[in-house]
């Protein structure tokens, strides 16, 4: 399975619109792309989960370095649409509590 | 060698001559043996045109000049095929030696963490833990306190293999260091966090739940650092109930703070804890959902914990296809008397 992410700039705003599976095998991928967005100072960096099916918890490691990397730089992270299986990860993890998440999108495709 | 290669070479021109003179398949049946012969002891694709080539000239010296010509062209073309070869040889021999090393770390592992089982009277207990890989990323230890307390530890390194074991090693070492005075659930948790953070690298993070079973009250004091939520079986009702308790994963936040619940045992209530790699179990493109795993702990609920977590481990193996993604963790106490 493979993992496509497409990034759009405008201005201050960065949106990955992610797709495919995250695991151990993709997950590197997607550091490599969100990583470096974070490091720019005042950049809000938005990754777009719509049309994630899965990930485990190398994806959630992914993230957790992305917010620490936002910390560190004075940049902000948001995850919207994600799906109720990826959802219940960052709920159980209780990452939800310390990241800015937007799901709108319920159940899988 | 040379004395197998020699062999080979007159082996080769026989069944050559056979060949070209009988075509029977046989004889090219022969030369695939003789190839096998060939690469078990090292001879490169240009030796082997060689070979022909020599062969071809003993058998039949009358052959056209631009036909032997095209033969010398023929072995420079296979030279890089020769130098492949030695590389994958020496890259399997690096292979060999590092899969020797990991089994010395793996077997130091089992070692480092080992746990037994506590003998504690009116509690049975069942365990299993395998590794997807050589080295195991899930970590469980039991802890028998003075005051004649069970302390349960199930841990989930994220990632697998090598890195994940190295830290689980850390988490035991700390986790030893603690006074035994502060081994309440959600002081350690809030302990080995900032152990967790200060030590690993960002994109690391555990998941742990502790528990500490008192025998004395019945009671079951615990507490989550975002691990999958295990169940409690209530027999008077003869329900499963989710293990809720919220906390955040270990290594992420210096300052995160955990709550501590408590749960009343009855007799013959269970308490099942487990890994992701339990719940993250794929049969093909279809997830194993919670329930599942529930229908097949009670169809088993007649047998001891361990046969049935043995049990259930052999299901979900089953339907993998033998093939574990994931390091799977299972964890059944229950109170039988």
């Amino acid at each position: 399975m493979n993992l496509d992410i497409n990034v759009t700039n405008l201005n201050d705003k960065s949106t990955c619109a992610v797709a495919g599976e995250i695991d151990i095998y993709t997950a590197p991928k997607l550091k490599e792309a969100i990583l470096p967005l974070t490091k720019q100072k005042g950049q809000l960096v938005e990754v777009d989960l719509e049309n994630v099916s899965y990930m485990d918890s190398t994806g959630l490691g992914v993230f957790i370095s992305a917010l620490k990397s936002t910390k560190e730089n004075d940049s902000q992270l948001k995850l919207v649409n994600l799906q109720d299986r990826v959802l219940r990860l960052f709920n159980i993890t209780g990452l939800n509590e310390i990241m800015d998440l937007n799901s709108t999108i319920h159940g899988g495709k | 060698m040379g004395n197998v290669i020699d062999l080979d070479a007159k082996n080769y021109k026989s069944l050559l001559k056979n060949y070209i003179e009988t075509q029977d398949e046989k004889f090219l049946y022969r030369a695939e043996q003789i190839s096998k012969s060939f690469l078990k002891n090292n001879i490169l694709p240009e030796e082997i045109v060689n070979l022909h080539m020599q062969a071809l000239d003993e058998l039949y010296p009358s052959l056209s000049g631009e036909f032997q010509r095209s033969m010398n062209f023929l072995l420079e073309t296979m030279i890089s095929y020769g130098l492949a070869h030695q590389e994958f040889q020496t890259l399997r021999e690096e292979q060999l030696a590092l899969k020797s090393q990991i089994a010395v770390a793996a077997s130091m592992q089992d070692t480092l963490l080992a746990t037994s089982k506590p003998n504690i009277e009116g509690l049975d207990i069942g365990v299993i833990s395998v590794p997807a890989n050589q080295m195991n990323g899930d970590y469980h230890h039991f802890i028998e306190s003075n005051d004649g307390s069970i302390g349960i530890a199930l841990a989930d390194v994220i990632g697998k293999g090598v890195p994940a074991a190295l830290c689980m090693s850390m988490i035991k070492y700390s986790m030893d260091s603690f006074p035994e005075n502060a081994m309440q659930p959600k002081s350690i948790l809030e302990n080995l966090n900032r152990v967790v953070e200060r030590n690993v690298d960002p994109s690391m993070f555990i998941t742990m739940f502790y528990a500490q079973y008192q025998p004395k009250d019945n009671k079951l004091h615990y507490a989550s650092a975002g691990h999958e939520p295990g169940f409690y079986y209530n027999a008077k009702r003869d329900k499963f109930e989710e293990i809720e308790a919220k906390g955040l994963v270990l290594g992420v936040s210096l300052d995160a703070k955990y709550h501590q619940y408590n749960l009343h045992i009855n007799k013959d209530d269970m308490i099942i804890l487990l890994t992701d790699g339990v719940t993250e179990c794929r049969q093909g493109e279809r997830f194993i959902e919670r329930e599942e795993v529930l229908n097949v702990i009670r169809d088993h609920a007649h047998l001891s914990a361990q046969e049935m977590v043995d049990r259930v481990y052999k299901y979900f193996q089953r339907l993998q296809n033998f093939q574990l993604r994931d390091d799977f963790t299972l964890i059944i106490l229950r109170k039988d008397v």
